[in-house]
């Protein structure tokens, strides 16, 4: 029945999925680092910042992640010859811009996140590390994000959910993820349903613990007020 | 504006915010300077590849066609999943075991699982086992893929909207004589479904956004797609995405806000008991969360 995976070996039915696991891996990284300057830009003092932070939200979050995805390959790379340090190697230069995508697009859900976050710490916390003279970063870094990320385990377990979801999209400019391999194991083997099945039960997979891991987490770190 | 983070600036606070907004400006300005210098130099400022847009042409050929066809798309897994997700919620609710855990096998299923692959799958099925022409499929396709989708997230959001409401409501039904489906078509559900409105008109913007996975991978000729035939045939590649960009921003744009107009409208009116279900809602459920509802939600849909 499982004999027409031993066809299938550039990538391979774990090796699809081993790059998708990368995606989102490298993704989520990416996204929470510039999901958290964005958020700290949102609620800066200088304006600038915040107008360019807002506006970066809502613009990104209303174009879809495919128009995204295919823009870095054929707007960034194409014309503005972004090759992610990988001019040659076409594979790597794929992913690459794959995981510049998703990092912009996702970015913008985890600093709506974060600041939805900082909005539950209590306006007394920051007005008392004021009151013994802490700075803005020092507020920021020391008493307001600590407890923020706290209370975002869940919308940011939400976001990480989504976005490996979302990376089935990078097949899109043609990396070798798991959408990828199904879309020709699908067209190529008599099995659909059980191709289907297959994928899937690999995405359940991938989804289900971090899930029920990132849900336990968020209980069990949330601040007790 | 002063905020919960930082005090009304004295001086010297004042200097320092003038700094970091120059700062900020000037690598900006670098930012933005590098891309209209190098727009510049592979040619995609030339005012003829951004003339097209300014004729009717383009827009009558290529763009108003696929955002029709985005528009159609979405309509119709709109109002396919709309029906098909308010069975599924009820029936997730329903005091029948048998019928409460296949239902609820169905929504978590369909949830976890990447609307591509939904969409994949629906096309090939349709290529094997159905008689539909193939310039047809396409849209069968994107359409079966979302309605999956969205049916099982709008399942969630109905069954939110139902447990919102409070429990007296369903009680004085039954004191009243009602039976279930009666307290559950005439009471529970025009209720839920008025909490459940800007919650709903989000899930929109997600389905838009989804149909333009159609058009890549599946050649559903949608605005992402129409766009590529654009941009071969006047290579204005960068002009194109960005006017595509802008309409899809424009089109999200006035569904956000509807939205949220509606929440705020129907937080005013006194005459709704049950709660209001924002958009973070969806962002909620649309990420397919397994291990129970979490807390503060983050606004928007993802």
């Amino acid at each position: 029945m499982f004999d027409f995976l031993s066809d299938y070996d550039d990538p391979t039915l774990l090796g699809a999925f081993w790059v998708t696991v990368q995606l989102t891996v490298l993704s989520a990284i990416g996204s929470l680092i510039w999901g958290t300057m964005l958020a700290a830009m949102r609620v800066s003092p200088v304006p600038l910042m915040r107008g360019f932070g807002t506006a970066y939200v809502n613009i990104v979050r209303n174009i879809p992640l495919t128009v995204i995805i295919v823009f870095t390959s054929l707007g960034l790379a194409n014309i503005f010859g972004v090759t992610m340090g990988a001019p040659d190697d076409f594979e790597a230069k794929a992913f690459r811009l794959a995981v510049l995508g998703l990092v912009a697009y996702t970015a913008a859900f985890v600093c709506e996140a974060i600041r939805s976050g900082i909005n539950t710490v209590p306006v007394g916390q920051a007005e008392a590390a004021r009151a013994i003279g802490l700075s803005f970063s020092q507020i920021l870094r020391l008493v307001v994000l600590p407890q923020a990320f706290r209370s975002v385990i869940g919308p940011l377990a939400n976001v990480l959910i989504a976005l490996t979801k979302n990376t089935t999209v990078a097949a899109a400019i043609g990396v070798a993820e798991a959408a990828l391999l199904m879309k020709e194991m699908i067209e190529n083997e008599a099995q659909t349903l059980l191709i289907g099945a297959i994928f899937a039960f690999g995405f359940v997979v991938l989804t289900l613990p971090t899930g029920l891991l990132l849900g336990w987490l968020s209980k069990r770190l949330a601040v007790k007020r | 504006m002063t905020s919960v983070l930082y005090d009304a600036p004295g001086p010297r606070a004042k200097r320092r915010n003038v700094l970091f907004s120059v700062v900020f400006f000037v690598l900006l300005a670098l930012l933005l300077w590098w891309v209209w210098q190098t727009m510049d130099d592979k040619g995609q400022l030339e005012w003829s590849l951004w003339k097209p847009f300014t004729t009717s042409e383009a827009w009558t050929t290529y763009l108003l066609p696929g955002l029709a066809d985005t528009l159609k798309a979405a309509a119709l897994s709109m109002v396919i999943a709309l029906p098909l997700g308010a069975v599924l919620g009820i029936a997730r609710m329903s005091d029948h075991r048998w019928v409460r855990i296949p239902a609820g096998a169905v929504v978590e299923f369909f949830r976890a699982i990447p609307v591509l692959l939904l969409m994949l799958f629906a096309n090939e099925f349709y290529v094997r086992s159905t008689g539909i022409p193939s310039d047809e499929r396409p849209l069968y396709a994107v359409v079966t893929g979302l309605v999956l989708y969205n049916a099982s997230v709008l399942a969630e959001i109905v069954r939110a909207g139902i447990l919102s409401l409070p429990k007296g409501q369903s009680e004085a039904a039954m004191a009243v004589g009602l039976r279930k489906s009666q307290t559950m078509s005439s009471i529970l559900l025009p209720q839920a479904v008025t909490a459940m409105l800007p919650a709903i008109v989000s899930q929109l913007v997600v389905i838009v956004k989804d149909t333009a996975l159609g058009g890549v991978m599946l050649g559903f000729t949608e605005l992402l797609n129409t766009r590529s035939t654009l941009a071969a045939n006047y290579a204005n590649v960068i002009p194109s995405f960005i006017v595509v960009a802008v309409i899809f921003i424009v089109l999200n744009f006035i569904l956000t806000t509807f939205a949220s107009w509606l929440e705020r409208r129907l937080r005013r009116s006194k005459r709704s008991t049950g709660a209001v279900l924002g958009a973070d809602k969806v962002d909620d459920v649309n990420a397919a969360e397994v291990g129970g509802t979490y807390g503060t939600g983050a606004g928007g849909s993802i």
